[in-house]
C-alpha cells in the first residue's frame, strides 16, 4: 500500500513547500531531568532508575539545574529571548513507555522563545530560520516489541519496557513555518538539522549522536499552490533519525503531497512514519480526540526564573557560533572551499582544530584525519572520533616523521596499531621496532650487497646515469623492511660511487 | 496497667520512657493489645474488602518491626545513648504514606499487595527518631472522601459511636488516636482529611503550612493541596510530632526551608497563665450560622467566649470569596487527581486486570485495570478532572478555579491584617451515621462537609482542629478550627494549647474522660455481626 | 454550561482509560452534570484582572545539582511489576503506534 508520488520536479512546478521542524536534543547531563538517576546509554535495562523515574506512588520531581543551564545556553545560542518566568506543565496521555502517563514538559511558558539561526546550504548560501521556542522536557522509556516477525509494533504479541531512558533531559526546538525554500527544501532540511547538531555539540550540551537518538527530528511538510499565501494541511513525519533521512523524508513527503493535491485530493493532518528501508512514509494515525493532552501547570514544580545576571554570564561565555568559527578556521588553515567542505562533512573539524592547536601543520592535520584515520574508521564501521586516535597522537606522529624516526608509510601502520589499542605512537614504534634504520653501518652492508648483485646498474650510475640509482635503493629498502630512510640510502650509494 | 499506658499522651509517655518507669517494648505491646482488642475480627475471612468487626482503624499492624524497634530503643537507652525526645513512642501512619517493609495500599484494590521499595521522607524521619510504627491506618480510597466509607477494605468506625463515621479521609488515624490505639498518628490533609476526622472523633489534627512537611513518599491526591500533618489527643503532642516530621526536604520542590522548631514551646506558652492575652482572634462570619448544627454552633461560641475571657480580642471578619472555595476546590482537586492517578495502569506496579473478552491490547488492559482497581468515588473525580482539563473547558473550569484561589488568598490576607488567628467550627456537623450519604443521589452532599476546611488548603495556610466539647443534642465531639498566616504554624500551637487548657479546666478534664468503653462496644458489635465470634472469644 | 451527556462521559472515560458499562456511563453523566452545575459559578467570579494561582506559596527556582544518586537495582525496580521478562517490564501488545 505505497502512496502515489509525483516527481519532485513536477511537484516544484506547481507547489511551494512550507517546512517546520521539531528537533529533540537529549542532554548529556550526569543525571535525569527530574531525579538523580544516572543518564547513561546502553546499561543493563532498568538499572538506571529511581522511584522517581519509574513514577512509583508518592514520588516527586526536582529540576536538574544543569539541564536548565543547558536550555538557557541553547536558547541564547539560538538568539532566543529567555523567559523571565517559565513553568513546567503536564502533558497527559497514556503510553507504557511513559511512567506517570503524563510527560513533564513546558507548554505556554517555555524557557526560550523567538529566536533565529542562520544556516548554510551546500553551496554556502545562507538561510535564516526562525525559532518559535525551545523548551525542556523528559524523554520516555524504550519499548521493544516481541513476538512479531519484524520486531515492529504491528503483529507483536507483547512488548518489553526499559525505563533507563525515562526522564532523560530533552530540549525540544520548534521552528516557525519555513517558507521560500522552494526546490531546495530537502537540502535545507538536512542543513538545518546539521546546524542544530553542530550547535549543541559546540555548546557541549549533548553528545549529538543521531544514531543513538541524541538528536531526533520530526519534520512537518505542507504544500501550497505556487503564489498562494495560505498554508496547506501538514503532515508530521517522525522517526527521521539521520541527516540523510531528513533530506529524503522531506523530499518524499513533498512528492506525496503533490500527488494527492494534484489529483484533487486533500491531505489528512496526521503523523507519518519514515522507513529508511523503503524510503517512504506510512500513515500513523490521524490527529484526533486522543490528542487532547489536557496540559496544566505541573503542581509539583515551582517556576523557573533565571537571574538576569546569570543569563548574561552564560551569554558572555558562549562559544563562537559554528558558522563564524568555520569561517575563521578556513581562513587560518588556508583550505580550499572543497577541502574545507569535505572536512566539515566528515565531522573532523574539532579534531583538526585540536591537532593544529597542539602544534601540527594544518595541511598535515588534514592529511591524516581525512586520509588514513578516516579510511580506517570507515573500514571498521565506527565514527572517526571513536577510533581511539587522538589529536595528540597525530601531533606525535608528525614529530616522529619530522625527526625521521618514521616515514609516512610506517606512520600508517602506527595509526592502525593505535586503533587496536596498543598505546601511543612512540610506544608502538618502540615495541614493534618500527623506527627507520638510521645506522649507516647496517645500510652500507645492504648497499654493498645490492651493488654486488647489480654490477650493471653500478656501471650505469658511474657512467653518469644518476637516475638509475633507484634500482639499487629498492633492494636496500627491501632488506631493511622499509624502515630505511630512502633519501639517506641514495646519499650513501652516490657517496660510495663517488658521484655526488 | 496496659490501660494506663495507652491513656498516656505522647509527651507523658516520652517522659516515662526517659525516666525509665516503663520500657518502649511495654508501651508498644500495650498499644498492640489495644488494637487487637478494639479493631475487631475480619468480617469475611476470604475477602479483605469486608473489613473488620470493630473500629477497623488499621489496614496493617506492624507487630514485629514495632517491637524490634522498641527493643532497640530500650537497649540504646540502657547503654546511655542520647535519644530523640520521642524515641520509643509508637505511632500509626496513614496508609497513603509509603513505607519500606510494610504494605502501602492507599485503601485501594489497585495497590493491594504492593510493597514500596523506598521510604517516604516522613517515614525516614520517624525511623531517624526511632519511633516504632504500629502500622498503617485506614482511609477513603486515595484519600478521596470525608467518611472513610470509601476504603476498599471496609469502613472505619467512630470510637464514640460505632454506628457513625470517623470522618475522612483520615478516619483511621483519627479513630486510632481517639481510641487509645496509638498516642500519635500521621495523616494527610487535602481539603480537611486530618481536621474533619479530628473534629468528629474528639482528637487534635493539624494541617501545617503547605510545604512545611515533605510530600515525598506521600501518595499524591492533589499535589497543590496535599499536606502531611500530625494527629494526636493533645495540642502539645501534635506540636512534638510536627517537629519530628517537618522541615526542609530537597526531594520535594515545594518544601519550605523554614526549620520545624518552636512548636512544642509555643503549645506550652499558650497553655500558660495569661498566654492568650491580647491575641487578636477573628471569627469567620462566613463559616458559621446557616448549615451548621446547633450543638456545633453552641460549643464553638462557648470556646470563643473562653478565649475572650482569657484576654483575647475577638472580632468578626468577612471573607466574601469563601463561598466560591468549595467549587474551586473540587475543580482543582479533581483535575490534579485525574493526572496524579494516571500512573495506576497495571504496568509497573500494583494490580493488573485483563479484560473479560480476552482482547489483550495494553490499552484495554489499562482500562480494565483501572475499572477494576478504582472505586466509584475515585472514578467520579477522575472523570470530573478529565473534563475540567479537557480542551475547550480549561479556561472556564481549571483556569477560573485558579483565579478563585487567588481571591481566597486575598480574603485571608485581608483578614490577617487585623487578626493574629482566625477561628471557625471545623465541620458543620458532628459524626453522622454510616451509610447516610448517598453520593449517587447528590454527589455534592458529602463535599459540603469540607466547607470550613477547604479555604486553608486553597491558600496554603496552616490550621488546627481541637475538641471543643460534646454537642448537647447527640453527645458527640465538636471541633474548633484555628487558622494562621502561612509559615506561622507556631501561632496555631500557641492558641490551640491555650484553648485546650481553658476547656480542660472548664470541663473538669480532657474530652476523652467521656469516651465510652470501646472494647466493650466492639465486643457487643462483634457478637451481633460475626458468626462464631462469641465462641472464638470464649476459647 | 454545556450539558454532560452519556457520550461526553464515554469520551472522558476513554481519555482517562477507565472502562465503563453503559449503565455507569449514564449514571456518571447525571452525577457529573450535578457537580458541574454546583461549581458553575466559579467560572463567573473572577475577571481577567485576577491572576491565576497554581502554587499556594510563591516559591521559585528550586533545583538540584547534577549529581548522581543511588539508583534502584533492576531487581528492586521490577519488584512490584505485574509481569516481567528479561529484566524488563512486560506489557501486552500495543494497539497503535504512539
Amino acid at each position: 500500500m505505497s502512496d502515489a508520488t509525483l516527481s519532485f520536479e513536477e511537484a516544484m512546478e506547481n507547489f511551494d513547500p512550507v517546512l517546520g521542524f521539531e528537533v529533540h536534543v537529549e542532554l548529556n547531563t550526569k543525571t535525569k531531568m527530574f531525579d538523580a538517576a544516572p543518564n547513561e546509554f546502553g546499561d543493563v535495562p532498568n538499572s538506571n532508575t529511581t522511584p522517581v523515574s519509574l513514577g512509583l506512588p508518592g514520588v516527586l520531581p526536582v529540576v536538574n539545574k544543569k539541564a536548565v543551564e543547558s536550555a538557557v545556553r541553547l536558547g541564547l545560542a539560538l538568539n532566543c529571548s529567555i523567559a523571565p518566568v517559565s513553568h513546567f506543565a503536564r502533558k497527559n496521555y497514556f503510553y507504557p513507555d511513559t511512567p506517570k502517563n503524563f510527560q513533564t514538559s513546558q507548554y505556554d511558558e517555555p524557557i526560550a522563545f523567538d529566536g533565529e539561526i542562520t544556516i548554510e546550504l551546500e553551496d554556502g548560501t545562507p538561510f535564516t530560520i526562525e525559532i518559535e521556542r525551545a523548551h525542556m522536557e523528559e524523554d520516555a522509556g524504550k519499548l521493544t516489541h516481541k513476538g512479531g516477525a519484524t520486531g515492529r509494533i504491528q503483529g507483536a504479541e507483547f512488548s518489553l519496557v526499559d525505563y533507563n531512558r525515562a526522564g532523560v533531559p530533552l530540549i525540544e526546538i520548534v521552528t516557525k513555518p519555513i517558507v521560500g525554500a522552494g526546490d531546495r527544501a530537502p537540502e535545507l532540511a538536512r542543513a538545518y538539522v546539521t546546524a542544530i547538531r553542530e550547535l549543541v555539540k559546540s555548546l557541549g550540551i549533548s553528545d549529538a549522536r543521531m544514531e543513538r537518538g541524541n538528536v531526533r527530528c520530526d519534520a512537518n511538510v505542507s504544500l501550497m499552490p505556487k503564489g498562494a499565501e495560505v498554508f496547506g494541511t501538514r503532515s508530521e513525519t517522525k522517526n527521521v533519525n539521520s541527516l540523510r533521512a531528513v533530506e529524503r523524508a522531506v523530499r518524499y513527503e513533498i512528492q506525496r503531497h503533490a500527488a494527492v493535491l494534484s489529483s484533487g485530493g486533500s491531505i489528512v493532518q496526521e503523523t507519518r512514519h519514515w522507513h529508511e528501508d523503503t524510503r517512504s512514509t506510512t500513515s500513523g494515525r490521524p490527529k484526533s480526540d486522543a490528542d487532547d493532552y489536557r496540559y496544566f501547570p505541573e503542581p509539583d514544580l515551582v517556576p523557573v526564573m533565571p537571574d538576569p545576571a546569570w543569563i548574561e554570564q552564560l551569554r558572555a561565555e558562549l562559544p563562537e557560533p559554528p558558522a563564524e568559527r568555520r569561517k575563521k578556521l578556513k581562513a587560518e588553515w588556508g583550505y580550499s572551499d572543497e577541502e574545507f567542505r569535505d572536512v566539515v562533512n566528515a565531522g573532523v573539524l574539532d579534531e583538526i582544530e585540536s591537532t593544529v592547536a597542539a602544534g601540527a601543520g594544518a595541511g598535515a592535520a588534514r592529511k591524516w584525519w581525512m586520509g588514513e584515520i578516516a579510511r580506517l574508521a570507515n573500514v571498521k564501521g565506527v565514527e572517526i572520533a571513536e577510533l581511539g586516535v587522538t589529536p595528540a597522537h597525530v601531533v606525535e606522529i608528525e614529530s616522529l616523521i619530522g625527526a625521521k624516526t618514521i616515514n609516512d608509510k610506517i606512520a600508517k601502520q602506527v595509526i592502525g596499531h593505535i586503533a587496536d589499542g596498543e598505546g601511543g605512537p612512540a610506544q608502538i614504534v618502540e615495541a614493534r621496532s618500527l623506527a627507520v634504520v638510521s645506522d649507516d653501518g647496517v645500510l652500507i652492508t645492504a648497499i654493498d650487497d645490492a651493488m654486488a648483485q647489480m654490477p650493471d646498474v653500478v656501471a650505469k650510475v658511474q657512467g653518469g646515469k644518476v637516475q638509475a640509482v633507484g634500482a639499487l635503493i629498492g633492494p636496500v629498502m627491501k632488506a631493511t623492511r622499509g624502515q630505511a630512510d630512502a633519501g639517506r640510502v641514495r646519499e650513501l650509494i652516490l657517496e660510495k660511487l663517488g658521484v655526488s | 496497667m496496659t490501660q494506663n499506658i495507652v491513656e498516656l499522651t505522647a509527651a507523658e509517655l516520652a517522659q516515662k520512657l526517659a525516666d525509665r518507669e516503663i520500657t518502649s517494648v511495654e508501651a508498644v505491646q500495650a498499644h498492640l493489645d489495644r488494637i487487637s482488642a478494639t479493631d475487631g475480627e475480619p468480617l469475611d475471612a476470604g475477602s479483605r474488602s469486608a473489613g473488620r468487626s470493630g473500629l477497623n482503624a488499621f489496614l496493617h499492624v506492624n507487630t514485629e518491626e514495632a517491637l524490634t524497634v522498641a527493643a532497640e530503643v530500650d537497649a540504646a537507652r540502657d547503654r546511655g545513648e542520647e535519644l530523640h525526645e520521642l524515641a520509643g513512642v509508637p505511632i500509626a501512619v496513614k496508609d497513603l504514606i509509603v513505607t519500606k517493609g510494610q504494605p502501602t495500599t492507599a485503601a485501594s484494590k489497585m495497590l493491594e499487595g504492593w510493597m514500596s521499595p523506598y521510604d517516604g521522607t516522613v517515614t525516614q524521619r520517624l525511623r531517624a527518631a526511632r519511633m516504632p510504627m504500629l502500622g498503617k491506618t485506614n482511609l477513603d480510597e486515595f484519600a478521596m472522601g470525608s467518611t472513610t466509607e470509601h476504603s476498599a477494605f471496609g469502613v472505619t468506625r467512630n470510637p464514640w459511636d460505632l454506628s457513625r463515621i470517623p470522618g475522612g479521609s483520615g478516619g483511621g488515624s483519627a479513630a486510632a488516636v481517639a481510641s487509645f490505639q496509638a498516642p500519635l498518628a500521621l495523616g494527610t490533609d487535602t481539603g480537611g482529611s486530618i481536621r474533619q476526622p479530628a473534629a468528629v472523633t474528639g482528637s487534635v489534627g493539624v494541617k501545617p503550612t503547605y510545604g512545611s512537611v515533605s510530600r515525598y513518599g506521600v501518595i499524591a491526591m492533589a499535589s497543590s493541596l496535599d499536606q502531611v500533618g500530625p494527629c494526636s489527643r493533645t495540642v502539645l503532642d501534635s506540636a512534638l510530632l510536627h517537629e519530628v516530621v517537618g522541615g526542609h526536604d530537597p526531594q520535594d520542590s515545594t518544601s519550605l526551608t523554614d526549620p520545624a522548631t518552636g512548636y512544642a514551646a509555643a503549645a506550652r506558652a499558650g497553655a500558660a497563665e495569661g498566654g492568650l492575652k491580647g491575641l487578636r482572634v477573628g471569627v469567620l462570619k462566613d463559616l458559621t450560622g446557616e448549615g451548621f448544627q446547633a450543638g456545633v454552633e453552641q460549643r464553638f461560641r462557648e470556646a470563643v467566649e473562653l478565649l475572650r475571657e482569657a484576654g483575647a480580642e475577638v472580632v468578626e471578619v468577612e471573607t466574601p470569596n469563601f463561598r466560591y472555595a468549595l467549587g474551586a476546590y473540587y475543580l482543582i482537586m479533581s483535575s490534579e487527581v485525574s493526572s496524579n492517578l494516571a500512573k495506576y495502569d497495571g504496568v509497573r506496579f500494583g494490580r493488573r486486570t485483563l479484560p473479560d473478552d480476552g482482547h489483550l491490547t495494553i490499552e484495554r488492559v489499562m482500562a480494565a485495570t483501572r475499572a477494576a482497581g478504582f472505586g466509584p468515588e475515585v472514578k467520579r473525580r477522575t472523570i470530573l478532572g478529565t473534563y475540567a482539563l479537557s480542551a475547550g473547558y480549561y479556561d472556564a473550569y481549571y483556569g477560573s478555579a485558579q483565579k478563585v484561589r487567588t481571591l481566597v488568598q486575598r480574603d485571608f490576607k485581608a483578614a490577617f491584617e487585623t487578626c493574629d488567628v482566625l477561628v471557625s467550627p471545623t465541620s458543620p456537623t458532628t459524626a453522622f451515621p454510616l451509610g447516610s450519604v448517598d453520593e449517587h443521589a447528590d454527589p455534592m452532599e458529602m463535599y459540603l462537609n469540607d466547607i470550613a476546611t477547604i479555604p486553608t488548603n486553597l491558600a496554603g495556610v496552616p490550621a488546627i482542629s481541637l475538641p471543643a466539647g460534646l454537642a448537647p443534642e447527640d453527645g458527640l465531639p465538636v471541633g474548633v478550627q484555628f487558622m494562621a498566616p502561612a509559615r506561622q504554624d507556631a501561632r496555631l500551637y500557641h492558641v490551640g494549647g491555650g484553648l485546650e487548657a481553658l476547656l480542660t479546666q472548664a470541663n473538669g478534664g480532657p474530652i476523652w474522660k467521656d469516651l465510652p468503653d470501646v472494647v466493650r462496644a466492639v465486643q457487643d458489635l462483634s457478637d451481633a455481626n460475626v458468626p462464631g465470634a462469641t465462641e472464638g472469644a470464649a476459647r | 454550561m454545556s450539558e454532560i451527556t452519556r457520550d461526553t462521559v464515554a469520551h472522558l472515560a476513554a481519555l482517562a482509560h477507565i472502562e465503563m458499562s453503559e449503565e455507569q456511563l449514564q449514571a456518571t453523566a447525571g452525577e457529573l452534570q450535578q457537580i458541574v452545575q454546583a461549581v458553575a459559578e466559579v467560572s463567573e467570579v473572577a475577571g481577567d484582572d485576577v491572576p491565576a494561582t497554581s502554587h499556594p506559596l510563591p516559591l521559585r527556582n528550586v533545583m538540584r545539582e547534577d549529581v548522581v544518586g543511588e539508583p534502584l537495582t533492576a531487581e528492586e525496580a521490577l519488584s512490584g511489576a505485574p509481569d516481567a521478562e528479561d529484566g524488563q517490564f512486560k506489557v501486552p501488545a500495543i494497539l497503535e503506534e504512539d
